[in-house]
């Protein structure tokens, strides 16, 4: 918890004890005092609530209630916020409260490059230099990334970037033009239009192809502590780059969704869409309240489908699970909740860093119970092995 | 056609047997008198689309409704050419003896031969009401083009012109948060969340909407939905669309109590999972001997 409501500046709580200052200003500090609790005001909302209770009138206090919740609330957690703000700044008066969202409990930045120790000896030529950071980089994209130090972290993270996810595909219902195929009837009209109706050439059309949604689960529970910070900046890699659309390909943009599943399920594509990948994670830490907490992946997994995969954005789409399966809850749930998700989803990868490990057998509850449902089992522990990942998720 | 308050529109809304809380009728009052867009979200089945249904029908306006799907671009919203139309038209007029090349092709982009599309027609009817339903399964491309439509209420057709709405039309979005929409479409809009109704209101929409159903069996059939919902295990709790499903499919059996033979041969009407099915004869059995 951080007590920010209470150094607001000066729309903060002094406006409440303030009510002769006119109704505007008092209308206003509770916009402010509402944006100190999370809930994003902007101008143009503001201005909204001021007009909608101008047309409500001002003396009745369950119109004004009514009135900031259709203007300045966008979504069920800033209702939830906005009833707490508007009681304590309308009735209570003693202070705000303090909801905004908590503090990362660990914040996930890496620490700083120390000076490469390697250089500067003097006694290496420069060809060597080079020859010792490629075969580095190499031993690099291998190595687990849990057994990591602080320093090889840092070094990795510049190499997400040689990562490409391209969005998978799939087809429409629409056709676009094509030199063969099946007659496309609306077209040749069209062309014999020009032609005042003689008959013309024939045109020609395919189905054409639109990226498929990629849904990414990140398991972020205690025993996944050592991947949480690849796993995000993969997350990230993901975001940017399908949402830049791959020119290359000459394929539309996507879009990649990502979620946390620990004790909670968290939507982190907000996140993730900060362009800078330590100020996605940064933003990433502010948002997810149970880092390292325990693992409920069969509920979170059911809360997941219940609340939006369900409805649609896990529906055809690309479903990416990271976890190591240690599953705390009902095996059973979990296969349950696989199994929907199975039914719902196009393909279901599931990626375990352990796998990849000498002597692994997929023997934990969570996994064997998963196991039936899934498309794609694959070892997530190294930078080669994101790479895999994210060339079965092109091609799903 | 003015509403005064929002007591104004609740009674009218009312009439058309469709009842709403006051937060509801006060934001249908504001989304009225402000003009703007009105997004509702909520759970499926807790009327949403029947909201823009009650406002045409309450206001005696026509209803334009524009269902989004994945993939579905501007042509699918506002307009089209009616090609066959045109070619045959060229036909006539060759037939009737060689017309002036330049006025033939003038007479081709005549709005005759215009296929408006959900919102274009929207704009030409108003005042109407337009809904947009389940908006968030549309692409954010899409979702960009409805908020030039939005803020502007006017739509260009290069052939024609540009068509604006005399009076801005009523704007209804659903959505069933598949994905978030974007903030600036959101800004756009006034929100509410609609939640199940409680007992009592759900009872009362019951009578008002089936009022074939007899008053008793309407209570029993609330009061096992409500049950249902509390119990947060369904796949797909039922919403108000499936509680008067449910009542009417008992009603035409001839029930007049609720019974677990004929509330187990009608369960398709209430749940829509084989899993959930199973829960819920299972609970019923329970509710019923209780």
């Amino acid at each position: 918890m951080v007590a920010t409501a209470t150094t607001s500046g000066p729309g903060g709580p002094e406006a409440a004890t303030d009510w002769v200052r006119g109704a505007d200003e008092v209308l206003l500090g509770f916009t402010r005092a509402l944006r100190a609790a999370g809930v994003p005001v902007t101008q143009d909302r503001s201005q909204g609530f001021l007009a909608a209770v101008a047309l409500l009138g001002l003396d009745d206090q369950r119109a004004t209630y009514r009135a900031g919740r259709a203007t300045l609330c966008a979504g069920p957690d800033d209702l939830e916020r906005y009833d707490q703000v508007f009681e304590a700044f309308f009735n209570a008066r003693d202070g705000l409260p303090r909801t905004r969202p908590a503090a990362p409990a660990t914040n996930p930045t890496f620490g700083e490059l120390p000076a490469d120790e390697s250089r500067g000896e003097g006694t290496t030529t420069p060809d060597e230099v080079v020859r010792a950071m490629a075969s580095e980089t190499e031993v690099l994209r291998h190595r687990d990334v849990a057994a990591m130090t602080a320093a090889e972290k840092h070094r990795l993270s510049g190499m997400f970037a040689t990562l490409q996810p391209r969005p998978p595909t799939r087809r429409t219902a629409r056709h676009r033009s094509w030199h063969r195929g099946d007659v496309d009837a609306s077209r040749t009209l069209r062309a014999s239009l020009r032609r005042m109706g003689e008959p013309a050439d024939i045109e020609w059309r395919r189905r054409s192809v639109r990226p498929r949604r990629v849904v990414l689960l990140i398991d972020v529970s205690g025993s996944m502590n050592g991947y949480a910070d690849a796993l995000l900046r993969l997350a990230h890699r993901f975001t940017q780059s399908v949402r830049a659309g791959s020119a290359a390909g000459g394929r539309r943009r996507g879009v990649v969704e990502t979620f946390t599943v620990g004790t909670r399920l968290t939507h982190l594509t907000r996140a993730m869409q900060q362009r800078d990948p330590s100020r996605a994670l940064v933003a990433a830490g502010e948002t997810v309240p149970d880092w390292s907490g325990g693992t409920r992946l069969g509920e979170t997994l059911g809360f997941f489908l219940d609340r939006w995969g369900q409805r649609g954005m896990a529906r055809g789409a690309v479903v990416v699970v990271f976890s190591d399966g240690w599953e705390r809850g009902d095996p059973s749930l979990l296969a349950e909740q696989m199994a929907r998700l199975h039914r719902v989803a196009h393909r279901v990868v599931w990626v375990n860093p352990h796998r990849g490990k000498a002597g692994y057998e997929p023997v934990q509850q969570g996994v064997v119970a998963a196991l039936p449902y899934i498309d794609d089992f694959l070892a997530g522990h190294s930078l080669a092995t994101f790479a895999d990942l994210v060339e079965v998720v092109s091609r799903a | 056609m003015e509403l005064d308050s929002t007591a104004d529109v609740s009674a009218r809304l009312g009439e058309t047997g469709y009842l709403c809380d006051e937060a509801l009728s006060t934001v249908a009052f504001l989304a009225l008198r402000m003009q703007r867009p009105l997004l509702l979200e909520g759970e499926p089945g807790t009327g949403k689309t029947a909201l823009a249904e009650a406002l045409a029908e309450s206001l005696d306006l026509p209803l334009v409704r524009l269902q989004c799907y994945e993939g579905i671009d501007a042509t699918q919203a506002l307009y089209d050419w009616d090609f066959p139309r045109q070619i045959l038209h060229l036909r006539a007029l060759e037939a009737a003896g060689g017309a002036d090349p330049e006025e033939a092709e003038k007479s081709l982009y005549d709005a005759r031969f215009l296929l408006a599309r959900p919102v274009l027609a929207a704009l030409q009817q108003s005042p109407a009401v337009l809904l947009v339903d389940e908006v968030d399964r549309a692409d954010d491309e899409f979702e960009a083009f409805l908020l030039e439509v939005l803020s502007t209420y006017q739509v260009t057709i290069p052939e024609l012109g540009t068509v604006k709405a005399a009076t801005p039309p009523i704007v209804v979005l659903t959505s069933n948060r598949t994905r978030e929409l974007h903030d600036a479409l959101k800004r756009r809009c006034l929100y509410h969340w609609i939640d199940h109704p409680g007992l009592e209101r759900e009872v009362q929409i019951v009578r008002s909407r089936a009022p074939e159903v007899s008053e008793e069996l309407g209570r029993q059939v609330v009061t096992v939905v409500q049950q249902l919902r509390d119990r947060h295990d369904l796949q797909k709790p039922p919403g108000v669309a499936e509680t008067l499903d449910w009542a009417r499919a008992l009603h035409h059996l001839g029930t007049t109590g609720l019974d677990l033979a004929t509330a187990s041969a009608t369960l398709g009407a209430l749940v829509k999972y084989r899993e959930d099915a199973e829960k819920v004869r299972h609970a019923l059995d329970q509710m019923l001997r209780a």
